[in-house]
């Protein structure tokens, strides 16, 4: 399959991403360049991780107007996978594909640390490949990653399922000390209604060689490309309302 | 425009002395203009020119068969093999960061950044140095904050992993801290950029940010002066650091050295501008000539002389082929910066200046270079190193509660966990970070092949303030020691020279001691000195700070899989002390929480130490070992502790210990003897090692093993992992507060 990798001014984990991709995953990893509005056929579009135009402002608020974005975002309607990582994240509730938003973590210092969440959905085309209620190790490193939405989203997103991963500590319990920071209800990543866009916090990419941090971030990886390869990666000929 | 009539008078507040003046009179056989003074109060300051401590730094060994460059550049490179190099270099920020600490060390991370590209490299990883004031000083968890969050804000922001460094608090830096900055970068070793002007007519191009008024005179009057009591005021001299222009100007300045079009490329550093353009053209033996009216400037009015001294950080001069104008242009642009032709290289070695359409200064190149003043400044011991070096043992009493000491020992700012700093650092950006910080040395591997860089910083200025010279060793062979931990094998040295003013004779002693002990380390382990840094003037209200000569080591590991960590790995193992304990005290962190900072460092045999090393690299790679961890400050006890606390969460490990000697149980445990590592094993290689031990001459001592829950040390010491856990975890965050 063909992922796109998009690097904005100020995206670092790109190259991160693509090495996971093409290196470890085995597939085709393309560069796509915040200026070209072009997603040159690719199944699914990852939004690295970094501080995009510096995140001067507030973090995605730039990204979210740069011309790639209009293509990820139709991409996005028509059904497409999208990723967003750490920035990506921040980027996709910035463009409203992703409802919620990203704040500056509880103690409000950066945060760089190896996290358990676990699996709360395995019905997803970005946690197929895992099983609901697994424990994954992943690691995180950001200033603002604190989850936040109004009461009613939150009560959406847990009753639709939405919310794909949730910071626990090793027993599984979701847990204020095994939140790292902050997040209403834990919440590490989560997805649309659709369930084509997923944004998470942790990084997958930077778990998947055992040498380094582990490689539970492949599953990740795997879901994707094998709900591409079983024809979920196409765009769908209806779109869930409000979507 | 009214310049300011020069005078000595002038001179002097510009940093420069009565007989300097003279001097630069006799050069120029004229009065200089109020820009050329400028110009000269900046490349004759301490920091640029080097003037007190070159005479001394020609003794280092700066060269050896891998040395692809030593100092005198922007950085130095050794040969990696594969084609690659690694390229280094520690660099001071301590003043602006006294005076501002967030921009102070953000600046301090972004400087030597660009001195790490700037030679064609890929900046992989940083490490940091770190002194502070006494822990409970008012004015210290301000610093410390300030200091971490502007590493953090910087290397965080460009995408370069910080992974390691070190952290000491001790009265001696109250008002005067010190911020090292290191930064490995890799490159291909047939594509080093080096900073040259030569091609007469050759374009010179301004790229990076918009030149503003910050940081004027950092270098001069900041990094070459002693601290009084208007430091405060000094804050505008401090410059305002933005790591995402860094980032562009970084993916800018690599994707342009692709491209056959630049001749030379330097960072516009300390004395911007200025600087930039009178080293390369005095390196390429030419001259060279500023438009200053083409230089992007931030605000209006500014007058040539803040031109040429501005700090405005994120700028590069580069040198471009004639006629390749237009490709700088496009990569620059494709980034969003801005690309400029400012100048020409020319022939007649001199430096003019133009603005508003006349020439503002015209200087000959030598006397500003290397012409600098250099100074065989008088060096003599102080009157009272006598007398801190009286030390008697005997009249230290014995602990009455050895547990008690030992948690004391963990609760100290000195030895506890540094996880509340490095958590705040992105140590695994570009995906390339074997080991974290939180074992002896960092280990970076290199992609596309099985190599691995190791890396570690290290200087305990106790020790040097007690004999500079051995110290200055000890800080040589503790980081190649840390190296070696770590599996890989020493293969160069960056060192960041923090002293007092040289002006007067004891610092200068201090300082020629420790470069001493420097050369007479690096020799021994035959590990080149490739580049460095000496910051002079680190004072305060007439008092010195401890001599610091902050060594930074890189060492090379050709498999990365046979990479080695610190912590204990599996129960049953067998642990083994490497190498001597004495009855040595003096120095140690455990006299120094009884208030006694007194006595001789540890003894030093670099013989031995060379020996010690080669055992521990040759089990590292005949993979007999399963940990390596060295002794170091809280000596062989809190070595123990951290091989027990310091692996994953889940898996800390405990020991069962038995110490014999002749000696005082005391030193036993909290002794900082030199030249010893404790490292651990499955039991069918204890044998191989003690005959590696034995042929190398090198005590080998069975400890004990490793167990569960608790370390034990004969009947002195008996604690839950838990209790130590929560002592040495808590004891920075608790001081500095939640963060």
């Amino acid at each position: 399959m063909r992922w796109g990798v998009v690097t904005f001014p100020g995206s670092l984990d790109d190259h991160d991403a693509i090495y996971a991709i093409d290196h470890i995953l085995g597939a085709v990893a393309v560069a796509l360049w915040h200026k070209d509005r072009d997603l040159h056929q690719v199944d699914c579009v990852v939004l690295p991780g970094g501080f995009s135009y510096g995140d001067y402002l507030r973090c995605g608020a730039m990204a979210r107007f740069s011309p790639v974005m209009e293509s990820v975002a139709a991409f996005a309607r028509e059904g497409g996978l999208v990723l967003g990582i750490c920035n990506g994240f921040q980027i996709l509730c910035e463009a409203g594909l992703l409802p919620g938003a990203l704040t500056r973590n509880r103690d409000l210092s950066f945060v760089c640390d190896r996290v358990h969440v676990r699996v709360e959905s395995a019905a997803s085309p970005f946690t197929q490949a895992c099983t609901s209620g697994e424990i994954l190790t992943l690691p995180i490193k950001h200033g603002e990653g604190r989850y936040v939405a109004d009461e009613d989203t939150l009560r959406r997103l847990e009753d639709g399922g939405q919310v794909l991963l949730r910071y626990v500590d090793t027993a599984g319990r979701a847990s204020e000390a095994a939140n790292p920071n902050g997040s209403l209800h834990n919440i590490a990543g989560v997805t649309n209604p659709a369930r084509n866009v997923f944004g998470l916090m942790p990084h997958p990419e930077h778990a998947v060689e055992k040498l380094l941090d582990g490689d539970d971030g492949l599953k990740i990886f795997r879901s994707v490309a094998a709900a591409v390869a079983s024809g979920r990666g196409e765009p769908l000929t209806s779109v869930a309302p409000g979507h | 425009m009214i310049e300011a009539a020069v005078t000595p008078e002038l001179a002097a507040e510009h940093g420069l002395n009565a007989e300097e003046y003279q001097r630069i009179l006799a050069a120029l056989g004229r009065a200089p203009t109020y820009v050329e003074l400028g110009i000269f109060s900046v490349m004759w300051s301490e920091h640029c020119s080097y003037k007190s401590s070159r005479a001394w730094l020609r003794e280092l060994p700066t060269t050896g068969a891998h040395v692809l460059q030593g100092p005198g550049e922007n950085a130095g490179a050794i040969d990696i093999g594969e084609g690659l190099a690694a390229v280094f270099k520690i660099e001071s920020h301590n003043h602006p960061s006294f005076v501002e600490p967030y921009q102070g060390a953000a600046t301090g991370v972004g400087g030597i950044l660009r001195d790490i590209f700037t030679m064609g490299a890929r900046p992989i990883a940083n490490l940091d140095s770190l002194r502070f004031g006494a822990i409970d000083h008012p004015r210290t968890r301000y610093l410390v904050h300030g200091v971490v969050a502007g590493i953090g804000g910087y290397g965080n922001c460009i995408g370069v992993p910080t992974v390691g460094g070190e952290l000491y608090f001790d009265p001696g830096y109250n008002e005067n801290i010190l911020v090292n900055a290191f930064t490995i970068g890799l490159v291909r070793s047939d594509r080093i950029f080096r900073a040259s002007a030569t091609g007469i007519g050759n374009p010179v191009i301004y790229v990076g940010s918009k030149t503003g008024r910050d940081g004027i005179h950092g270098a001069s009057l900041l990094a070459s002066a002693e601290f009084g009591d208007e430091t405060e005021h000094k804050r505008p001299t401090v410059q305002v650091g933005d790591p995402f222009t860094e980032k562009l100007l970084l993916e800018a300045c690599l994707e342009l050295m692709e491209r056959d079009a630049i001749v030379a490329i330097q960072d516009m550093g300390a004395a911007g501008l200025t600087s930039s353009s009178v080293e390369m053209a005095a390196r390429g033996g030419t001259g060279l000539l500023l438009d200053l009216d083409r230089v992007p400037l931030r605000e209006t009015g500014m007058t040539p002389y803040e031109i040429l001294l501005s700090e405005s950080q994120e700028r590069m001069l580069i040198v471009a082929k004639a006629g390749a104008e237009d490709v700088v242009k496009d990569i620059f642009a494709k980034w969003d910066l801005d690309a400029c032709v400012v100048g020409t290289v020319t022939d007649d070695r001199l430096f003019r200046v133009r603005f508003g359409g006349r020439e503002v200064a015209c200087l000959p190149l030598e006397p500003l270079a290397d012409g600098a003043p250099r100074y065989e400044r008088p060096a003599a011991p102080s009157a009272e190193l006598e007398a801190i070096q009286l030390f008697n043992q005997d009249q230290v009493p014995l602990p009455g509660d050895y547990n008690r000491t030992l948690l004391g020992l963990l609760d100290s700012p000195n030895i506890a966990s540094r996880r509340w700093v490095y958590r705040q650092y992105d140590q695994i950006v570009r995906g390339n970070t074997v080991v974290l910080p939180g074992s002896d040395a960092a280990v970076i591997r290199i992609k596309g092949t099985r190599k691995a860089l190791a890396l570690s910083v290290d200087c305990n200025s106790r020790y040097c303030l007690l004999d500079p010279y051995v110290g200055a060793m000890s800080a040589v062979v503790e980081s190649a020691r840390n190296v070696t931990c770590a599996g890989a094998t020493p293969i160069g040295v960056t060192d960041c020279l923090n002293f007092g003013n040289p002006e007067k004779p004891e610092v200068m002693w201090q300082f020629k001691e420790a470069v001493h002990g420097i050369r007479d380390a690096c020799v021994a382990l035959g590990v080149p000195v490739v580049s460095g840094n000496v910051s002079f003037y680190n004072e305060t209200e007439g008092r010195p700070i401890p001599p610091t000569p902050t060594i930074a080591m890189v060492g090379l590991l050709d498999d990365v899989s046979r990479h080695m960590t610190q912590w204990f790995k599996g129960e049953g193992d067998v642990i083994v002390l490497l190498g001597r304990t004495r009855e040595e005290l003096a120095g140690s962190e455990y006299l120094a929480q009884q208030g006694v900072v007194t006595g001789t460092p540890p003894w030093m045999d670099l013989e031995v130490e060379k020996q010690l090393q080669a055992v521990c690299l040759h089990a590292i790679r005949e993979g007999w070992l399963r940990s390596a961890h060295d002794c170091s400050e809280g000596g062989l006890a809190v070595a123990l502790v951290e091989c027990c606390l310091t692996g994953p969460p889940q898996a800390a490990l405990g020991a069962a210990v038995e110490l014999e000697g002749a000696i005082r149980p005391d030193a036993l445990l909290f002794g900082e003897s030199q030249s010893r590592i404790v490292v651990s094993l499955r039991r069918q290689q204890v044998s191989r090692l003690r005959e590696l031990a034995h042929r190398h001459e090198i005590p080998f001592a069975i400890l004990g093993e490793v167990r569960k829950h608790r370390l034990t040390i004969g009947a002195l010491i008996d604690l839950s992992l838990t209790e130590m856990q929560q002592v040495w975890e808590t004891a920075l965050p608790r001081r500095l507060g939640a963060a």
